[in-house]
Order: structure tokens, then C-alpha cells, then sequence
């Protein structure tokens, strides 16, 4: 027998379930998700304008804003690079070995951050591998700035390639054979051809490469060595302060971090919804 | 024939696209982990067994691992009706938007701020926390389940982002003629949605899994961090490092590595077994 329309008793019993689903879900995402963003603001704005902005201008404060942006300055240039370079040396080009480069580059995802940063102090600390030659040389990197920009690139490193080796996968070689063979050089093709046919998932690999960049904490945590207004992050003095009970300071600063938040989100859907209205 | 390391392609700059990523993932991957694992062997076996069976290391695995799996757990549960309500249920655009969106929140905040938000949310003066101490004299902030909370929040995106898409896949065409020939909506679910969105539940809750095991920054602030009771394996890492005990921090490290490596091997194995059984099915028919 065919139902054209399912018995009412049953369209009954799945709006139910509809409904419960609704439920749950909206309940379990305003628990963890919307209650979390509204107690930063509300923590961060609730004893006013004026002692806001008095925790942002706080010398340390912006000291470690400068600091975090220097970092992100360095950082996110050179993984952009990189994401680009390995995307096309492992989609344009079909050899041995391709899946455990992908291996490499998924790695920093897979270890915990404060593994990160105790693999960079065996590596550059005083009693680490290049120790003694550091030393000789009166070159700091651990506990210094040059120690955070490391754990920060290993952190952020697979996020630009991440996104563009599916997408360039998916777009294959055509088009720039194409190129190719009407006489265009490697530079012309890829400033011609692949360029703009990536630049959408380039943008929001290079945005959630920034976001990662300012916010990482535990692997900048262990280098940092927390020297105030030296190497401090920004988010090791949001810890600080919180610590030294501050609370309308630190959530005045992480108020700046949702704002950032917030961005990202709405440039990733953005672009996700763009891909996908082009794809289609 | 022998086969060649590369096929032949005119498009140019293998070499120097290659070479350059090559030494750039050897400097800043290869050589931090080949440092960690030389010092791991310089322990020998019986100094990292004695390191790992340390009862404060013990213990912080065991709370590690416990409270990662319960999380995991609870988000593979939540995730995967999060994912049914916006994939497969109407509701207004721009709610769905709004929603859709902040699901990867954890990704885009510092660990420590949502660490200071969720803490603040769940101590017993906070919104949450004073509800649960009213009403089931519950405490979750500074003991373990304050540690499940901050690994549910950070395990999030992973669980609604893989079975989402693979939600979405599933043809409208595909249940309508199911129903066509008399099937109920139970049986749509057991017989066509289940089994296309198992796999990717499983490779979800692996993925919060491995990532609740590692996560230290929203942690330590909503944990209390007290040895033996409220110290996660991250933070013992740092704890050790900043004693300068290289050797204990190198044990627990590789320890910690060497089981998310089998976590990601088990999930990389299940996935070809899983994309091969599908091509096998789709090849007999």
C-alpha cells in the first residue's frame, strides 16, 4: 500500500520529536556557547565605559596588545606563504610521499599545547639541543620573543594549508595546463589562474590564522616566561589579571577577544556561504 | 616498470614549491618532535615506566582520560542532535545563521577567555553554579566536572562539523522513496539515516576526544589545578617544565603523543575501511 501522505497520527508524533529535538538543541547551545559569550560582555562592561577603557589603555595592557600583534605581524605572513607553496607542490603535482607531508602539517592540531612548547624548550632552552650554542652567542629564544613567534608558527601552521589543499584538490590541473601550453610561465599561472580561483578559501584560512595567532595561550604560556611588559601576550595578561582577581580588567581585554571572535565567525560564513552560492 | 617517484606534469615549480615546504616542516615540525623523542629515549624503559606509575602522574592520567571520554561522550550525543536541528529542521533563516555560526566558537576565542567565562558561569556565585548548588547541591567549578564542562565547550565544533555535512548529504529523493514503498519514519531512520551518518559520528567523537585529552587553557582555570584530585596531564607537563624536571615532563609528553597517535591511526584506518566498504557495496550492484 502507498501512503501519498503519511497517516495524521504519525505527522503528529514527528512534530513532537521535532519539537524535543528544537529543544535540546537551542538548550544545550545556550548553556555552552551563548551563556560563555554574554558573561564576557556583561563581566566586561558591567562597572562602565570609563573603567573599560581604563583597563585597555593600562600600560601593560597595551604593551602586550603591541607584543601580540608584532607576533601576528611575523606569524601570519610566513604560514600564508607556506600554505600556498605545499598546497600546489601537493595538488598540482601527483608523487610518492604526498600523504605523509599531509601527516606532518595536520600534527600540530593533534598535540596538546603545552607538548608544543616543551618540544621547543628541549630544542632552544639552556639545557636543550642548541643550549650552549645559544648561550655562547648571548641569544635568547626561550623566554623571549623569539620563542613565542616559534610555538606560534608550529601551532598556526596548518591552518592557510588546510584549507587550500582540499579546495585546490577539487579544482585540479585544467585549467592551468591550459595556461601552460598557451605559453603562460609558473608565475603568470598561478597569479592568473590559481589566485583568484582561491582566494576565497585563502581569505578564510588567513582569518582563522589570525584568530589563532592572537589567542594562542598554552604553547606561548610555557616559552613566554611571563616577564610583564616584555613577553607578555595578550592572552597571558588576561590570565594575570584574573589571577590577581581583577576580573573587570580581564574581562574588559577579553571583551576585545569576542569582538575579534565575532568577526571571524561572520567572514567564515560569509565566505562559506559565497563558495557555496558560486559552487552551485 | 619501475615506478617513478613523480609523474610527469608541464606545470612548473615542483621542486622549489616542495623543497621550500619540505625544510620549513623538517625545521619546525621534524626537529621538535625528534628532539621530544630523543629525550624520551634517553630516559630508557625502566626510568619512563617509574616517571609514568609516579602516583601524581597516574592519577592525572586517569582524570585526563576519564573526564575526556565522559566529554566526548556528551558532545557526540549533543553534536549529533545539534547537527539533526540545523541541518533537517526549519526554522528562520536567520536564527539558523546566528546558530550555525557560533558553533565554532571555541575555535575562534582564546582557550583562556572561554576558561574565565565558563568558570565565572560555574562557581557557586555564578549563574549556573549557584542554580545547580540550589537546586542539586552540585559543585562543578574546581572539581572534575568543571573539567568536563570546559572539554564539552572546546569539543564543540568538532562532532556538529563532521556529521553535519554528511547529514545534509543524505538525498531527499533516497527517503521519499522509501516512504513511497511504505516505510515508516522509524525505519527511514534506522534503515538510511543511521548507517549513513555512523561513520561519521564515530570519526567526531574521536576528534573531540583527542582534542579534550590535549586542551589545557580553558581547563586550568575552571579546574582548580590540586595534585592528585584536580590536575590534568597538560598541566602537569607545565608543572614539571617549570621545576625544570625534564625527564618527568618528557615522560609524560610522549605518553600523552603516542596514545593521540593511535587515537588518529584508529580513526584514519576506520575511515578507508569504511570508504572501501561503500565503494564494495556500490560496486555489486
Amino acid at each position: 500500500m502507498i501512503h501519498k501522505n503519511p497517516p495524521i497520527n504519525s505527522v503528529n508524533i514527528i512534530n513532537v520529536i521535532n519539537v524535543i529535538i528544537s529543544i535540546i538543541a537551542i538548550a544545550f547551545l545556550f548553556i555552552f556557547l551563548i551563556l560563555p559569550l554574554a558573561i564576557i560582555l556583561i563581566e566586561g562592561f558591567n562597572s562602565g565605559l570609563s573603567i573599560w577603557w581604563d583597563s585597555i589603555k593600562n600600560e601593560e595592557t597595551l604593551s602586550a596588545l603591541y607584543l601580540t600583534l608584532i607576533v601576528a605581524v611575523i606569524v601570519v605572513p610566513i604560514n600564508l606563504i607556506f600554505g600556498v607553496l605545499v598546497s600546489w607542490s601537493l595538488t598540482k603535482f601527483k608523487f610518492k610521499g604526498r600523504n605523509l607531508i599531509i601527516t606532518l602539517i595536520d600534527l600540530p592540531f593533534a598535540i596538546s599545547p603545552t607538548i608544543s612548547g616543551l618540544m621547543y624548550v628541549l630544542l632552544f632552552g639552556i639545557y636543550g639541543w642548541f643550549g650552549p650554542l645559544l648561550i655562547k652567542y648571548n641569544f635568547k629564544i626561550i623566554y623571549a620573543i623569539p620563542g613565542i613567534i616559534l610555538v606560534t608558527l608550529f601551532v598556526t601552521l596548518p591552518f592557510i594549508a588546510r584549507e587550500l589543499i582540499p579546495l585546490m584538490t577539487e579544482q585540479g590541473t585544467e585549467e592551468e595546463l591550459a595556461a601552460i601550453s598557451l605559453g603562460a610561465n609558473g608565475w603568470q599561472t598561478f597569479w592568473k589562474i590559481t589566485l583568484p580561483n582561491i582566494k576565497l578559501g585563502l581569505l578564510c584560512g588567513i582569518i582563522l590564522c589570525i584568530a589563532r595567532t592572537i589567542g594562542e595561550f598554552g604553547a606561548v604560556s610555557v616559552v613566554s616566561g611571563h616577564i610583564r611588559g616584555a613577553t607578555n601576550t595578550l592572552p597571558l595578561q588576561v590570565e594575570i589579571l584574573y589571577n590577581e582577581y581583577n576580573f573587570s580588567a580581564a574581562f574588559a581585554i577579553s571583551s576585545l577577544f569576542v569582538a575579534v571572535a565575532i568577526l571571524t565567525l561572520i567572514f567564515k560564513h560569509i565566505i562559506n556561504y559565497e563558495y557555496n552560492r558560486k559552487k552551485y | 616498470m619501475v615506478k617513478k617517484f613523480k609523474e610527469f606534469s608541464a606545470i612548473p615549480g615542483f621542486s622549489l614549491t616542495l623543497g621550500i615546504s619540505l625544510m620549513y616542516l623538517c625545521l619546525l615540525v621534524f626537529l621538535p618532535l625528534a628532539a621530544l623523542t630523543i629525550k624520551a629515549s634517553e630516559i630508557g624503559i625502566d626510568g619512563f615506566i617509574q616517571e609514568v606509575l609516579d602516583a601524581r602522574v597516574l592519577t592525572s592520567f586517569k582524570l585526563t582520560f576519564g573526564c575526556s571520554l565522559l566529554a566526548a561522550i556528551i558532545n557526540t550525543i549533543f553534536g549529533t542532535i545539534v547537527a539533526w536541528f540545523l541541518v533537517r529542521i526549519r526554522i528562520p533563516l536567520l536564527i539558523k545563521k546566528f546558530l550555525d555560526s557560533i558553533i565554532d566558537l571555541p575555535l575562534a576565542l582564546p582557550t583562556a577567555v572561554s576558561g574565565m567565562a565558563l568558570t565565572t558561569l560555574y562557581t557557586e556565585s555564578g549563574w549556573i553554579g549557584k542554580f545547580l548548588k540550589d537546586t542539586f547541591n552540585m559543585k562543578v567549578a574546581f572539581t572534575p566536572l568543571g573539567i568536563v564542562v570546559a572539554m564539552i565547550f572546546i569539543g564543540i565544533p568538532f562532532v556538529v562539523r563532521t556529521v553535519g555535512p554528511v547529514l545534509s548529504s543524505i538525498e531527499d529523493e533516497l527517503e521519499e522513496a522509501a516512504l513511497s514503498l511504505g516505510a515508516n519514519r522509524w525505519q527511514i531512520f534506522i534503515k538510511i539515516i543511521a548507517p549513513t551518518i555512523f561513520p561519521s559520528v564515530i570519526t567526531g567523537f574521536t576528534l573531540a576526544f583527542a582534542r579534550a585529552l590535549g586542551e589545557y587553557g580553558t581547563v586550568i582555570f575552571i579546574a582548580g589545578n590540586m595534585p592528585m584530585k584536580t590536575e590534568i596531564a597538560a598541566l602537569l607537563i607545565y608543572t614539571k617544565l617549570e621545576q625544570f624536571n625534564f625527564v618527568s615532563a618528557t615522560a609524560i609528553a610522549m605518553t600523552m603523543l603516542l596514545f593521540s597517535f593511535i587515537l588518529l591511526l584508529i580513526i584514519n584506518l576506520f575511515q578507508s575501511w569504511v570508504s572501501k566498504r561503500a565503494m564494495g557495496t556500490q560496486g555489486d550492484s
